[in-house]
């Protein structure tokens, strides 16, 4: 991985020429060069391109769900297409829904929220504390077989870890975990009460925190490769314990490039859709009544209710999942640009792993 | 006493990272594992000879790997065009800006992509359940990765080749074409397997734009619904049978087969891009 745009080339010194490096002038292009610089300019503003196409196509869906709603979209628990046989309309703020439709989109964001943040909190100190040791402790040869199971992670695809979730995951916890936890924490509210058969927040969370710790992971990897090899060596040359080093050189240099790999890792649990699909058992219209019961996000619901929205005649059942995923991209967004923005004044260049932590 | 408390303290320090360390490769074992037990009973060349409609898995094996061919088709060159420029052609600022957007729309969750993939395309243009509407929404998905992989291969290319170029007299897409692409093409091309990867495991950006189908894939861009591997997957294990569980298994079991692949085949062009760029420089 490169850290800096000129640290692989050469030391070229204020007078050579460096194309890559804007110091030909554009008159020292010649005409096949001026081609494939205009074909290739193209392709780049397409990824740009298309995040503003996306965003502008889901915003203007959005709309209307939004002007009906007011701001009990926000607040608002009952999520609901109305009815949708119904011969009466229902009217809000001049915008026509099924009788009795209801956007209130609550849940989802507590679901979303509340999921992803626990995923972060236990995915964060775990793949840290798996990348160190594989980093500072163990012989290469170890090093390069254990990563392969970082790669299988993060490449395994998230149905693949729903399906494991509802049938083997969920079921184990609920049978021999959930119970102890219920007994041993129960004075806190949250988990008090009936464990449910494992499907709901807290499988959903411990599923998302294993889906992101290879993005965790690889960004702490990359990260300890800039922590100068001389500090640490002084370090141990004082009589530092590995723990006393890891403390006072490397955890200083990698600090703010851990809290941005904790936002990636965090956006990406808020956006996971399939896994969470599958194991969150999918409940409507309420909170969750205790960390073990069924709930809902945002990205599930936009998948297990498109169906039945695109039988709503008048369209809102769309614009309301699409308000969903507005939210959901503001969000992810944010998080993202807030991550970045923390990298970029922490390491200077060095290059995020980007989605699925590459 | 001082001295046995910092080892103790550091003992206790790493044990906890090596435990942290043991529960990241558990879920890993865990998963393959589960998948392969259950599967195992489907686990043979009836799933190669059948469709889904009657348990098998080959237009779902088909369908998955039309997709991936039509994601290098769509992603890849426009993917590598837009790493050259970024690498080689971009100002600085302008190209940090570009460099945001991919970032950013690598972190879009897939759900919003299969989403407006199917207002817009199955809907607006009317495409119906469509390979093609499948294809660009993968690809919308896989291009960031393709872009980065390309652009860092690029960089990571010594300026003194593009010197020398220069120094020549050669013009910028000479030099470009004789001496900078050839040793990164192998890195591009493993960014190329990790879109690969990511296409083939991907489910939310296809449920609403290729639909779904027991028949075999036709290459028929539009209103052509195509069966895929990870739909098996997540509609099975909703289904209450053993039979339907054991087949969602092993769909999922062909496709960590096939990831297992794409990730060897990736290191395999890693290592061997070391060695071949080394001798292109050298």
């Amino acid at each position: 991985m490169i850290r800096s745009k000129r640290g692989a080339g050469g030391n070229a010194g204020p007078d050579s020429v460096r194309f890559g490096h804007r110091r030909l002038q554009d008159r020292d292009l010649t005409r096949g060069d001026r081609i494939a610089r205009a074909i290739t300019l193209l392709a780049a503003l397409v990824p740009a391109g298309l995040l503003f196409f996306l965003a502008g196509e889901i915003v203007s869906a959005a709309i209307p769900a939004f002007i009906y709603s007011g701001w009990g979209f926000f607040t608002g628990q009952i999520f609901t297409f109305g009815n949708l046989y119904a011969t009466t309309l229902s009217h809000h703020h001049g915008i026509t829904a099924p009788h009795a439709a209801a956007y209130g989109a609550l849940p989802f964001i507590f679901g979303t929220l509340a999921s992803s943040l626990i995923a972060l909190a236990i995915a964060l100190p775990v793949a840290v504390g798996a990348m160190l040791v594989l980093t500072e402790r163990l012989p290469w040869r170890v090093r390069s077989g254990l990563s392969v199971f970082v790669e299988v992670l993060a490449g395994i695809p998230s149905v693949a870890y729903g399906f494991w979730g509802v049938l083997f995951f969920g079921p184990f916890l609920a049978q021999n975990i959930y119970p102890t936890l219920s007994r041993v924490l129960g004075i806190i509210p949250p988990f008090r009460g009936s464990v449910g058969a494992g499907e709901g927040l807290l499988t959903t969370s411990l599923v998302l925190a294993v889906m992101i710790v290879p993005i965790i992971a690889s960004t702490t990897r990359e990260l300890m490769r800039t922590v100068p090899i001389l500090a640490k060596e002084g370090a141990m040359a004082l009589g530092m314990t590995p723990y006393e080093t890891f403390k006072v050189v490397t955890l200083p240099y990698v600090r703010r490039g851990i809290l941005a790999a904790a936002v990636l890792g965090w956006a990406r649990a808020l956006g996971e859709t399939m896994a969470v699909l599958v194991i969150s058992g999918d409940l409507l219209n309420r909170l969750p009544s205790n960390i073990y019961g069924p709930f809902s996000t945002l990205a599930g619901t936009i998948v297990d209710l498109l169906d039945s929205a695109l039988t709503d005649a008048t369209g809102m059942g769309v614009h309301a999942l699409a308000a969903l995923a507005c939210v959901l991209l503001l969000i992810t967004v944010a998080t993202n640009l807030v991550g970045r923005l923390i990298i970029r004044s922490a390491a200077g260049d060095l290059v995020l792993p980007i989605g699925r932590g590459v | 006493m001082r001295r046995a408390f910092r080892t103790g303290r550091d003992l206790a320090f790493w044990s906890l990272c090596g435990l942290a360390l043991l529960i990241v490769v558990a879920p890993a074992l865990a998963i393959v594992g589960g998948l392969l037990q259950l599967a195992w009973p489907a686990l043979t060349l009836h799933l190669f000879t059948a469709t889904t409609v009657n348990n098998g898995l080959q237009n779902a094996i088909l369908g998955s790997l039309v997709l991936c061919l039509g994601v290098l088709i769509v992603a890849g060159p426009v993917g590598i065009a837009a790493g050259i420029y970024l690498a080689e052609f971009a100002p600085l600022r302008g190209g940090s800006l570009l460099r945001l957007g991919y970032e950013t729309l690598a972190g879009i969750p897939s759900i919003v992509v299969g989403f407006v993939g199917y207002i817009v395309l199955a809907q607006a243009l009317h495409w119906g359940f469509s390979l093609l509407a499948g294809i660009l929404a993968l690809s919308t998905l896989v291009l960031p990765y393709v872009v980065k992989t390309t652009e860092v291969a690029l960089i990571q290319v010594p300026t003194t080749l593009r010197d020398a170029g220069a120094a020549l007299g050669l013009s910028r897409l000479t030099t470009l074409r004789r001496a900078v692409l050839p040793p990164a093409i192998p890195a591009i091309a493993s960014g190329l397997v990790v879109a690969l990867a990511i296409s083939l495991g991907e489910t939310a950006p296809l449920l609403y734009t290729v639909g779904f189908t027991g028949q075999n894939p036709t290459l028929n861009l539009f209103h052509s619904p195509l069966g895929y591997l990870t739909y098996v997957v997540y509609l099975n294990s909703t289904l209450p049978t053993k039979a339907e569980h054991e087949v969602a298994g092993a769909a999922g079991v062909v496709l960590i087969v096939l990831l297992l692949i794409l990730i060897g085949i990736g290191r395999a062009v890693a290592r061997w891009s070391v060695r071949y760029s080394s001798s292109m420089l050298s």
